[in-house]
């Protein structure tokens, strides 16, 4: 086929989409994000109460699901696209708004502003999205259409210029793609930041028939959800991906390794494999080439260790699910023994932007090492949780200021860990570091598959580590032994410290367990696994001693450090809240008529704290765990 | 007889051929190097007991010599402070989760963890690292031999000597993390298994985790 027919077909497709999505839209449409994270918070109840009013009402009026549009803390959200309306999005919906949004804006003519987020559009009469101070530094490449886009429908992603890159691609030589990928100095999104061209390059060099394209979907970080979210609301721009990837490298069968703990983004891949297969984009003769390339999912079985590369090999392999020492890289002897290209979710997503694009393009944003933008899920003690986009290069203090909005009402910024459990935790004096890998690395933490937690100083540290560390060394394969044994022990120093237990020569050895253990393991599991300790022993080191040297927990977590006390000045003889709270009975009224603690009995719930009435706030918490030099007030 | 290679290792040079291993090549020339895992056979070791690194000129890390081919005018160092720190380190480690009973071992004297200790001048104790503590059942039900787990080191050894050497496949790894155990399909006792009690594996087994019973010692 020639170039110019090649081309046509694809532009009759996209026509032909075009107008399918546009009939669509001369209706008023409500679009409810039902990712993972919006059905978790209700999205399906949402859906349903949309279908019912609009039926009861007789609107003329579609509800369709699509992906997150990463605003996760105003979840369940929807946007409704009324023709002559901008698009408008509303958060925190629930049976009362959506009754009101129905009758007023689809059935009337108001908009209801005072329940919107932000309108998609713009328009004269209110703010968007890129109007926030989110928006200024947000700049969306791979979920630009996330959560807009119906990815329950190949049209809505190819009238969008979906598979136009790979069109275009086609009617070049492979070599076309690899250059431009290799132009755009593309870094490899799961973490470690290596060139994708590279790896590509080295793949197509490495000469066997049979090659293979793995998409590395193993999200498995506490805390991390791009990738499922990608692959939930646009699943076609990873696919996409793949098949300009196999192109490029020569490759005829790819898998997406997708974990099992990912129901909704193996239902929403399969779909849309299916759709591109009908559309003739996969399987073979793609577009009517030559070219042949399929693909499937492959369903991983929960273990985290599988997200390391040989391990995942192994484990799609019906071995278990283990690392190999490295050389040979997959690209020498992957999958079945062959050539392989393994790739993050993310770092496919990229790829159809470059070739429609451009390099040139895709390097006018970020750094020159580290060109592009960056996905970050942002959780913990942040305003905007959600899942966010920005240029490498945007510093964390930009991010979790700007974007993420501060931490909630007035708390005070104490750390971040980016990056995982594999990650670091860097304190206020790093918030001036840009997010790139290199940097990054510098600080002690790594990009990581882009997690990102903000903490604040009722976090203790060391129970950070200490809940990082537990999730590694529970995670460990168990074949070499510095991970095996070195993240156990390096766990039950940690236990120790957090009970007040051991000296300043405990925490060097800590300190050179966690080093060894770096150096010495066999695979990234256990090579970064110790880089929670390492950054928190590094620049929270007071931290650490209060709890050897004072038996004090400065955030007042370390339960064994600890007790609750309930201040007499302020205790009320009216109140008996706290009393009626304590599940142990831990509780008694006090011959003067005011509550106290019996330090025995009490297993430090919290629940009492929590119940005091803010008028007296009475219950604090004390570390060391000492009570108070006043008169008997344990005596019964 | 495959191409010579001259590398250079702890300053003296030896030679050896393409495609071997620095390990083997310095074993060879009476170079030691600490190793419990490797198989010289094996093409893709396991690289798992993380005891036999070396620092390669040229190379930031401390590299397995079991994994790493040589390569002309290599310059290869067995020791150095942070080699010598990584493998005490990893020692102390292994004996951290081994029984140090070394007196009613069966391997007493003839052990790979002594000659370890021996060249290093490490101590078969454990001072810095607290033991951890655990029980495992003895399997001693076949005819001559036992298996005595709280003394083995995963090194994979006998699991090669079994599906390699004598082509059975009753041993295999199983389980994660630090439950991690060499065992029969469906743990049962060896001689319930398909063993067919070659004492392959009990040949070739580093330590005293595999043992004849006539050398059990009290």
């Amino acid at each position: 086929m020639n170039k110019t027919d090649l081309l046509k077909r694809y532009e009759d497709m996209k026509e032909e989409a075009r107008q399918s999505i546009q009939a669509r839209q001369e209706k008023s449409l409500v679009l409810i994000g039902t990712a993972t994270c919006g059905l978790a918070a209700g999205a399906m109840q949402v859906k349903e109460d949309f279908i019912r009013e609009i039926e009861t009402k007789g609107l003329e009026a579609e509800v369709i699901e699509v992906g997150c549009i990463g605003h996760c803390y105003a979840e369940p959200l929807a946007i409704i696209a009324k023709p002559g309306y901008p698009a408008v999005c509303y958060g925190n919906l629930d049976e009362g708004l959506v009754h009101r949004l129905v009758e007023d804006f689809l059935a009337g003519d108001d908009p209801s502003y005072e329940y919107a987020m932000a309108a998609l559009d713009r328009n004269d009469e209110f703010p968007t999205f890129e109007d926030f101070p989110r928006g200024v530094y947000e700049e969306k490449m791979i979920l630009e259409h996330c959560g807009l886009t119906d990815f329950k429908k190949i049209e809505s992603y190819i009238a969008n210029g979906g598979y136009e890159a790979l069109a275009k691609a086609l009617s070049e030589d492979p070599g076309f793609v690899l250059e431009e990928v290799k132009e755009a100095n593309l870094r490899g999104r799961g973490g470690a930041g290596f060139p994708a061209g590279k790896k590509w390059e080295a793949c197509l060099n490495n000469g066997e028939n049979e090659k293979y394209v793995i998409c590395n979907g193993d999200e498995g970080d506490p805390g991390a959800f791009m990738d499922r979210s990608v692959l939930e609301s646009d699943p076609h721009l990873v696919i996409e991906g793949m098949i300009l990837c196999a192109y490029a490298v020569g490759s005829h069968q790819g898998y997406l390794y997708i974990r099992a703990e990912y129901p909704r983004a193996v239902e929403h891949v399969r779909e849309a494999i299916k759709q591109a297969r009908e559309k003739g984009l996969l399987g073979s003769s793609i577009l009517g080439t030559d070219f042949s390339f399929d693909l499937e999912v492959f369903q991983g079985s929960g273990a985290f260790i599988c997200g390391e590369a040989t391990a995942l090999v192994n484990s799609m392999e019906g071995k278990m699910g283990m690392p190999e020492s490295r050389p040979p890289r997959l690209v020498e002897q992957g999958f079945r023994g062959k050539p392989t290209v393994l790739n993050n979710v993310k770092t496919f997503a990229y790829v159809p932007l470059i070739i429609s694009r451009g390099a040139d393009w895709f390097k006018s944003t970020g750094t020159s090492e580290s060109p592009g933008t960056a996905v970050f899920s942002l959780v913990g003690k942040i305003n905007n949780t959600g899942l966010v986009e920005v240029p490498m290069g945007t510093t964390l203090r930009q991010l979790i200021e700007e974007v993420g909005d501060g931490l909630p009402n007035g708390r005070e910024f104490k750390a971040v860990q980016i990056g995982g459990p594999s990650g670091g935790c860097l304190p206020e004096s790093s918030l001036d570091v840009p997010i790139d890998f290199d940097s990054l690395h510098e600080a002690g933490a790594i990009m990581g598959s882009g997690g990102l937690v903000v903490m604040d100083q009722d976090d203790c540290m060391v129970s950070v580590a200490r809940y990082f560390l537990e999730f590694t060394q529970h995670e460990s394969c168990g074949k070499c032994t510095f991970c095996r044994l070195g993240t156990k022990h390096m766990l039950d120093i940690l236990t120790d410290i957090t009970r007040g237990e051991g000296d300043l020569e405990t925490l060097e050895l800590l300190k050179e367990l966690s080093e060894d253990v770096r150096d010495g393991s066999l695979c990234n599991l256990g090579r970064t696994a110790p880089n929670p300790v390492l950054t928190t022993l590094r620049y929270f080191y007071d931290e650490y001693r209060a709890h050897v040297e004072e038996g004090r927990c400065p955030a007042l977590v370390c339960r064994d450090l600890i007790l609750y006390y309930i201040k007499p000045p302020k205790c009320s003889k009216l109140c008996n809240v706290c009393v009626g709270s304590c599940p142990t009975e831990a509780i008694y009224t006090r011959e003067d008529g005011l509550k106290a603690i019996d330090q025995d009995k009490c297993v430090k719930c919290d629940n009492c704290r929590k119940a005091c009435p803010d008028e007296y706030d009475a219950v604090i918490k004390l570390s060391p765990p000492e009570l108070p030099a006043e008169k008997e007030r344990k005596a019964k | 007889m495959s191409e010579e290679i001259t590398i250079t290792i702890d300053d003296g040079e030896i030679k050896t051929h393409h495609g071997e291993k620095i390990l083997w090549a310095a074993l060879e020339n009476d170079i030691y190097i600490p190793h419990l895992c490797a198989i010289k056979k094996e093409t893709r070791p396991n690289a798992s007991c993380r005891l036999c690194f070396v620092e390669i000129e040229g190379h930031e890390r401390p590299v397995t010599s079991c994994t790493r081919e040589v390569e002309e005018g290599m310059v290869v160092k067995t020791r150095s402070p942070r080699l010598d720190r990584l493998v005490k380190t990893g020692f102390e480690l292994l004996l951290s989760d081994h029984n140090l009973n070394c007196r009613e071992c069966p391997a007493n004297r003839n052990c790979a963890l002594q000659v370890i200790a021996k060249k290093r001048g490490f101590k078969l104790k454990r001072d810095r690292i607290k033991p951890i503590e655990r029980e495992f059942e003895l399997d001693d039900s076949p005819a001559e031999f036992a298996f005595d787990r709280s003394r083995c080191v995963l090194c994979g050894q006998c699991i090669w000597a079994d599906r390699v050497e004598a082509e059975v496949g009753a041993i295999g790894f199983s389980n994660r993390g630090l439950k991690r155990v060499v065992t029969t399909f469906n743990d049962l006792p060896l001689a319930d298994s398909i063993c067919t009690e070659c004492k392959l594996c009990v040949d070739v087994c580093p330590v005293g985790a595999l043992y004849y019973k006539k050398d059990q010692k009290a």
